[in-house]
């Protein structure tokens, strides 16, 4: 097995003054081998995107990021800012939720692309324009000469994430985080978009991050899926593994309450009770005992440590089930955990 | 519909035309957007935004309207709540035509109430939740007590405990806490339709259900009718008797939840079905159903609006407007290739 690409340790995220603290990842660890496809699925608060934005550091200095993110060999906690310049879209891109807000609205969506090729890999702004019109037809763009003159506000939803999946990829990155890109989308384009970045992802060896609260997209596009909850990894596994077995109460909790076609009418759906962890007030123990219909007693005094339940596959929780053949509580994970 | 919700609903004073006539009857809806030439619009740029709509509503059932963004359920129900005039058509409730001398519109809107998708945008953010709830009983007439006791009963019936939340101010509480609240409004003046746009979609999925939960609930105790809107195919299954598929303005498909979900009958409705995730990691979807997105409402295509996207289509579709052809069931679909009488070479085959 080669070095993984993207090696997170201990990674913790904290926002705010004196006055009021608030641990938003509160000690994630994650690895992300090349070409591989990597789901976080949680709600609003779970630290996902939080986990994501620290990969670029795009947070504001205030927030304070402890642990270690190594990403192609690199150190991103502590690199130098013109080395952070060239590493953001140079080794690592993102795709945002709303293209609409990533775009700048006063400057024609090729021009854009072409500043981006020309700052990071040299050459003319005529070299840039022939690039960003060889990904626009590369993400499918019909008419993609004309799309390039092309304000923001010119192209609809489907196309402008389209664009903006151009404009990540522009400088050819080892690994793409993407942020909810189809969470905006209708639908029927939000399947294109998805088929699109795998079959990106594929031809290009691409590791992608895919951040998302939607079970049905990470199970489209992720080989494996990492469940957080309360700024932590919950629940880490291959995919279909994920789906089929979950292991953590939550997961089982998530796929349960799904309203699907398999319900009688006039049933209910088995809800989770209670609502998402106040990340200023989090219990003691596990995030998610207060809602969770199998906590005992241990659950509310200490934060449950990894259970290995299949090889690469495991859950923070102390009902876990460990796998027959592994005795052994967080050993050799999560490195040996890929897909 | 069970028996026993048919005599609680014919038991309602209020049903004036009783079990048989609709709840509501929605005929002939159009409401085009934009033709004064506004400061920005370049000549007659006319959205299209509801384009000729029938459907009726049956008393105590849920009719779920699906659609993607531009395909006019969110017009729709802003025609049907009177919050924006109709350019054409006529909507009847209980067999009385709204605006009428029979129904004014503040006893119509006494009897139908909407819940927004924005939980905290619909709230005013200055009124307590106890306030918020008892505002429209209150305009309705009822003291000020009164109108407070209903609000506290209510917030219990929500799921909130009046003790903990009567006196807090929206931005004191949750997304799911919030949409609760605006559910126990829209309950408030005892209505007979709830009109639910997107009511659950910003919520976390873990609390979606739980209010969906509610919403059954608060349905069979009340006696309620819903109209349910919603993007999310799987939410909108789950609560339907009923469901109508919207495409630019018109009406693609309407019939049974089981009959537009088990044998759509519009191409359309089958695309949109094939978006859905799979769900299924050894069976993932290869290819997407329809390519592009929605075309803009503003120039709509001719003949069939979804011609220009459907794999069916040939010249018959973007000439000729199919209307809607029953199918059997009180199942309706607006394509030609649903009509044997249509003439669609496909059918020849």
């Amino acid at each position: 097995m080669t070095a993984p690409i993207v090696n997170v340790k201990g990674l913790t995220v904290d926002f705010g003054t004196r006055a009021s603290k608030l641990r938003a990842v509160a000690g994630v660890d994650l690895t992300l081998a090349k070409g591989e496809t990597l789901a976080l699925l949680g709600e609003s608060g779970s630290g996902k995107s939080v986990t994501l934005r620290a990969l670029m550091r795009l947070h504001p200095r205030s927030a304070k990021i402890g642990g270690s993110i190594t990403v192609d060999g690199r150190d991103v906690l502590t690199m130098p800012a013109g080395e952070l310049g060239r590493y953001r879209g140079g080794i690592v891109s993102m795709v945002f939720q709303d293209p609409g807000l990533a775009f700048d609205p006063v400057y024609r969506v090729g021009d854009q692309i072409a500043e981006a090729v020309v700052r990071h890999m040299g050459g003319s702004f005529r070299d840039g324009r022939a690039r960003a019109l060889e990904l626009f037809e590369r993400v499918r763009i019909p008419s993609p000469e004309r799309r390039l003159d092309n304000y923001p506000h010119e192209m609809s939803g489907g196309m402008r994430q389209r664009a903006m999946i151009a404009l990540a990829l522009a400088c050819r990155p080892k690994v793409l985080l993407a942020d909810e890109p189809t969470t905006a989308l209708d639908a029927t384009v939000q399947i294109q978009v998805l088929l699109l970045l795998r079959e990106l992802q594929r031809e290009l060896g691409l590791a992608v991050i895919f951040v998302t609260h939607d079970i049905g997209v990470a199970v489209e596009v992720a080989d494996r899926i990492a469940v957080m909850y309360g700024g932590r990894i919950v629940e880490l596994g291959p995919c279909a593994e994920v789906i089929r077995g979950p292991a953590h109460p939550y997961t089982q909790g998530l796929l349960a309450s799904r309203a699907g076609h398999a319900i009688a009418k006039g049933a209910r759906l088995v809800a989770i009770p209670g609502s998402p962890p106040d990340l200023a007030n989090l219990p003691p123990g596990c995030a998610f005992a207060p809602r969770c219909n199998q906590a005992i007693e241990a659950c509310r005094k200490s934060i449950p440590g990894p259970v290995v339940v299949e090889p690469g596959h495991f859950a923070c929780c102390l009902r876990a089930e460990p796998a027959a053949s592994s005795t052994s509580r967080a050993q050799a994970l999560p490195q040996s955990a890929v897909g | 519909m069970s028996m026993d919700v048919v005599a609680a609903l014919s038991a309602d004073p209020r049903d004036r035309g009783g079990p048989a006539t609709p709840l509501l009857s929605v005929r002939g809806l159009v409401k085009h957007f934009g033709r004064k030439g506004g400061l920005l619009s370049k000549g007659s740029a006319i959205v299209r935004a509801v384009d000729g709509v029938d459907f009726e509503v049956a008393k105590g059932e849920t009719l779920g309207i699906v659609g993607e963004s531009g395909c006019g359920k969110s017009t729709t129900a802003r025609l049907i709540m009177q919050i924006i005039k109709p350019d054409v058509g006529e909507i009847l409730f209980d067999g009385e035509e709204v605006g009428s001398s029979e129904l004014d519109l503040t006893d119509f809107r006494r009897q139908v109430q909407m819940v927004f998708q924005d939980s905290y945008a619909s709230l005013n953010p200055r009124l307590t939740v106890e306030d918020t709830i008892a505002f429209g009983p209150r305009v309705h007439g009822l003291p000020r007590r009164a109108a407070i006791a209903r609000a506290h009963d209510l917030l219990r019936r929500v799921g909130l405990e009046p003790a903990r939340f009567a006196g807090r101010y929206p931005h004191e509480i949750s997304g799911g806490q919030r949409q609760r609240v605006n559910i126990a409004r829209g309950l408030a003046l005892e209505p007979r339709l709830l009109i639910l746009d997107e009511a659950v979609s910003a919520l976390d999925k873990s609390i979606e259900a739980q209010v969906l939960n509610l919403l059954l609930d608060l349905k069979d105790e009340f006696g309620l009718t819903f109209i349910f809107i919603s993007h999310d195919l799987n939410v909108v299954r789950f609560m339907s008797d009923r469901v109508m598929v919207m495409y630019l303005g018109k009406v693609a498909e309407i019939g049974p939840a089981e009959a537009i979900f088990g044998r759509p009958r519009h191409p359309y409705t089958e695309a949109l079905l094939a978006s859905m995730p799979s769900m299924d990691p050894d069976n993932r979807t290869q290819e997407a159903p329809i390519s592009g997105d929605p075309p803009n409402p503003i120039n709509p295509p001719s003949g069939c609006r979804f011609h220009t996207r459907c794999k069916f289509a040939t010249a018959l579709c973007s000439r000729a407007e199919p209307p809607p052809y029953d199918v059997g069931g009180g199942h309706l679909a607006a394509c030609h290739l649903a009509n044997p009488e249509s003439g669609h070479p496909r059918l020849a085959a």
